[in-house]
């Protein structure tokens, strides 16, 4: 049921911009408009979301440990899993944001007779993750060739390497097959696991669609039915210079390629996909492990009610004094 | 062993496919084995806490104060703004699932809304629902639901069935820790007076007296007393022991349960003779009798509360640092919390063995030092005479405990005295070790006997690893640095794995440490012979 909700939600996406470019003529708001809003969205939309998070402080230090501390100076420390400097954080959060670090950990759980429980690893949804986000990165930066006149020297360097293996006209990128088979990856476990299943909600395939459709209708206009490439960058350079034209006849496709971002764009700062901003802020992954160095302050540090000594020896004075025990008021 | 806990094989049958409805309608049954009693009023009074009353959850009406849900909104939203970690874990799960079979209750139990991901959600949903905008306008599409009197009893039944042991936390990518999320909304469910005894009670204790048992200055006395004596006896060697004294050098600050419990007295046997042995000059407490906090399971307020005798003992005292015995949760606290909450420690000095020379530089702030990193270096700097034949009788492994595993990263330590206080040592799989370590199944407050098959169901994954090296290496002793590991996993252990003692490292120390002046060791310092088996048997 989630799952058709979701799928009838992009669906309508599509038709809404099919109806407005393809029967009602409306290149200029599809083209321009709606992009342009969207892109204000999403600008803003992530500023206030990340705003409101700085805004709670971290009253306390919390990282969670993954390896040996620093204590003695002949135990080897964890300087990745466990750091103790800045240094550490930030390769700590380096491997967590490049490489996932975490998911690689995956295992899964199995219960034998016995009972015997085994955990065995499982690299899936790391592989499929990293897949997914690097192909969309250099899938992203590949499309800078549209935004920007002349093409800049990496782009061009990217593509090389994308396109490396010069199959087809044109030449077919490897992160258009590899997207494709994570995006799959990360809809079926949905599907098929029945835990996952069980935890997912409308959202979760919602985004997995709208990528998705976002991914289909690109890979259909480069190879398939081919739009006006040119004049669909000019449409973009237009717009970056204040001075949007809509050219005539790029193609339905692209309006509802160019749609379908838009709406990822909106969407994105309200939705889990900000876990991107998120994960730098995350106090479990970007502290050091050195509380018992350095004092944290936490900025709201109320006093508490507190039982002092007085009080204690008030209250057992005669008990403290038939056991021995010094006392300091006498 | 209550009759009605079911045995092991018929426990063991755990289906891991979650059923077919929603999780999203709230229901709970308190089935009898799997929940805790509320608190007493007389404690929730002591402790001056709201809405103290008569009541148990699997009462029909809780008898909730009539604006608890303005109480539970607004408390939330105040902890949202003062917590980065809460608003942060609200907002970015993405569902991945990673973490969902990494939690020992869902391991043991199979009831889904045990992954992590689910338990945070009873929680997430509400935050949608009243604090984001598509919840507010699409509701259950968006992952909403309102907060009801019956998802207040699901979290009350599933976050007092999360031991906040972060193994979860290690598994996920963003780091998102559900015990995190657990220690909030148990600050929530006390804001309506929703507490549990085995929480509220000890730290009403613990505030009056100094320590979770209650025991007052006399019966500590008493205790210590006791263990001079029982040292003498075992080993022919009287040690000095002071008790609030002032101008020691060091202050020790042990969990209460080190000096009154078993096994754990004989870990405490073990400190003690150590210390002699190196002519530490140090005091006990009374008031400071207590380094366990069971306030870390009930609000970060009441934390900072019981905590913060330790540093005003240690000022009163005039030592120059302290050392913190075995315990796990006790750890947690002194390490990522003490100083922030009650410091600036600017009365003590940044500590330094005084037999080794050693600078402590990773205390130099808090100036309180492990046990085991304590004793690790004194090892390591050749001061201990050890005979780890004294040990022989004991096939060993180590149980890291979540807290020092997860928030310290200390596991070496303790391994390194390990491998020169026994001659075997055997460490249990990879996956179940170090920060893959397994809760104990009854941390933060939920070691209740009225709780019992949830525990025996959450410590399934530890007792099962201790099974395979009972079973491969005929180990027969688990070790640790924990006090409520040492007063929960002997009956996890008799029930799943039966023959395997558990034991303190500093009781493994107190044995293999040759004094001066001692007789020829016999016994151990639980009085058992030491004496080879076969000698026996041939007399
Ligand atoms: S591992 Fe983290 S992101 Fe994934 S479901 Fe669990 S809490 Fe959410
Ligand atoms: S903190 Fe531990 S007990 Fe709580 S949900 Fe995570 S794994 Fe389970």
């Amino acid at each position: 049921m989630k799952i058709i909700y979701s799928l009838i939600g992009v669906l309508a996406l599509i038709l809404i911009v099919a109806l407005g470019v393809g029967t009602a003529d409306l290149q200029y708001l599809f083209g321009v408009i709606i992009p342009v809003l969207a892109a204000l969205v999403f600008g803003v939309g992530i500023i206030y979301r990340v705003i409101k998070w700085a805004r709670s402080p971290v009253p306390f230090h919390i990282p969670t440990t993954c390896g040996q501390q620093k204590s003695l100076p002949w135990i080897k420390s964890a300087t990745l899993e466990n750091p103790q400097g800045r240094w550490g954080v930030i390769a700590r959060m380096a491997l967590e944001i490049f490489l996932f670090r975490s998911l690689f950990r995956n295992t899964r759980v199995e219960l034998r007779d016995g009972p015997r429980l085994a955990y065995g690893t499982t690299k899936y949804l790391w592989l499929g993750g990293l897949l997914f986000h690097w192909s969309f990165l250099i899938i992203l930066l590949r499309h800078f060739r549209f935004f920007v006149e002349p093409v800049p020297f990496f782009v061009l360097f990217i593509q090389r390497i994308d396109g490396f293996f010069q199959v087809g006209v044109p030449i077919l990128y490897v992160t258009d097959i590899f997207i494709l088979l994570a995006l799959s990856y990360l809809f079926f476990r949905r599907i098929v696991s029945p835990k996952i299943r069980y935890i997912s909600l409308i959202a979760d395939y919602f985004a997995l669609l709208l990528i998705s459709a976002i991914v289909i209708s690109g890979i259909l206009m480069r190879y398939f039915w081919k739009v006006d490439l040119i004049a669909a960058k000019e449409l973009v350079l237009s717009i970056f210079s204040f001075h949007p034209v809509v050219p005539e006849g790029i193609g339905l496709l692209f309006y509802i390629h160019l749609f379908l971002v838009s709406c990822l764009l909106v969407y994105f700062p309200m939705s889990k996909l900000m876990h991107m901003g998120g994960v730098f802020l995350s106090p479990t992954r970007n502290l050091s492990n050195g509380s018992r160095a350095r004092r944290h302050v936490n900025p709201w540090n109320p006093p508490v009610k507190v039982h002092t000594y007085e009080e204690w020896e008030d209250e057992f004075h005669d008990l403290i004094k038939g056991a021995g025990l010094p006392l300091d008021k006498e | 062993m209550s009759e009605k806990t079911p045995g092991p094989n018929e426990l063991a049958k755990i289906e891991y496919n979650p059923p077919k409805k929603d999780w999203m309608n709230p229901e709970v049954s308190f089935r009898k084995g799997t929940f805790n009693y509320s608190a007493i009023p007389k404690s929730v009074e002591y402790l001056g806490l709201p809405y103290a009353r008569k009541w148990q959850p699997t009462d029909k009406d809780w008898n909730l104060p009539a604006n608890w849900k303005e109480i539970l909104l607004n408390g939330l939203k105040e902890r949202l703004d003062k917590f980065r970690s809460l608003r942060i874990f609200m907002d970015i799960c993405v569902r991945c699932g990673a973490c969902a079979d990494k939690c020992h209750f869902f391991i043991g139990s199979g009831d889904p809304k045990n992954m992590p991901i689910l338990r945070a959600e009873l929680l997430r949903s509400v935050y949608r629902n009243d604090f984001t905008r598509a919840g507010k306008i699409l509701g259950r599409l968006a992952g909403a639901r309102e907060l009801t009197v019956d998802v207040v009893k699901e979290w009350f039944f599933y976050f007092y069935q999360c031991t906040e042991c972060r193994r979860c936390s290690v598994f996920c990518p963003y780091g998102i820790d559900t015990a995190e999320i657990t220690i909030i909304v148990r600050e929530l469910l006390n804001l309506i007076g929703c507490g549990i005894d085995w929480i509220t009670t000890p730290a009403a204790n613990c505030f009056r007296t100094g320590n979770h048992l209650g025991i007052q200055p006399h019966g500590f006395k008493d205790s210590v007393d006791f263990a001079v004596d029982d040292l003498e006896e075992n080993t022919g060697v009287r040690v000095e022991a002071s008790i609030n004294r002032k101008g020691a050098e060091i202050l020790f600050v042990v969990p209460s349960a080190d000096y009154f419990g078993d096994p754990h007295y004989f870990g405490f046997l073990g400190y003690m003779a150590l210390f002699h042995e190196i002519g530490l000059d140090y005091t006990f407490s009374a008031f400071a009798s207590e380094g366990g906090n069971f306030g870390l399971f009930h609000s970060h307020e009441m934390m900072k509360r019981l905590n913060a005798k330790i540093y005003a003992e240690a000022k009163r005292l005039g030592v120059k640092w302290i050392i913190g015995g075995e315990c796990g949760h006790m750890w947690r606290v002194l390490h990522q919390y003490m100083d922030t909450m009650n410091g600036p420690a600017d009365f003590l000095e940044a500590p330094v063995s005084p037999i080794t020379g050693t600078k402590f530089e990773n205390a130099s702030s808090t100036k309180m030092v492990h046990i085991a990193e304590f004793t690790a270096d004194l090892i390591k700097n050749g001061k201990l005479k050890l005979d780890p034949k004294r040990n022989d009788h004991w096939k060993v492994t180590f149980h890291d405990s979540c807290n020092p595993a997860r928030a310290m990263g200390l596991i070496e330590e303790p391994r390194y005295i390990l491998r020169n206080v026994c001659n075997h040592f055997y460490e249990m799989p990879e996956n179940t070790i170090k920060e893959q370590t397994f809760c104990c199944g009854s941390g933060s407050g939920l070691g209740t006997d009225e709780n019992l098959e949830m525990r025996l169901r959450g410590g399934l994954p530890r007792a099962n690893a201790v099974k395979y090296v009972h079973e491969k290496h005929d180990v027969n002793l688990l070790t640790c640095i924990c006090a409520i590991d040492k007063a929960t996993l002997p009956p996890l252990l008799e029930y799943w794995v039966p023959g395997v003692a558990v034991a303190g490292v500093h009781e493994l120390v107190g044995n293999a440490l040759v004094m001066k002046g001692e007789n020829e060791r016999v016994v151990d310092l639980r009085g058992q012979s030491i004496v080879k088996k076969e000698a026996i048997d041939h007399v």
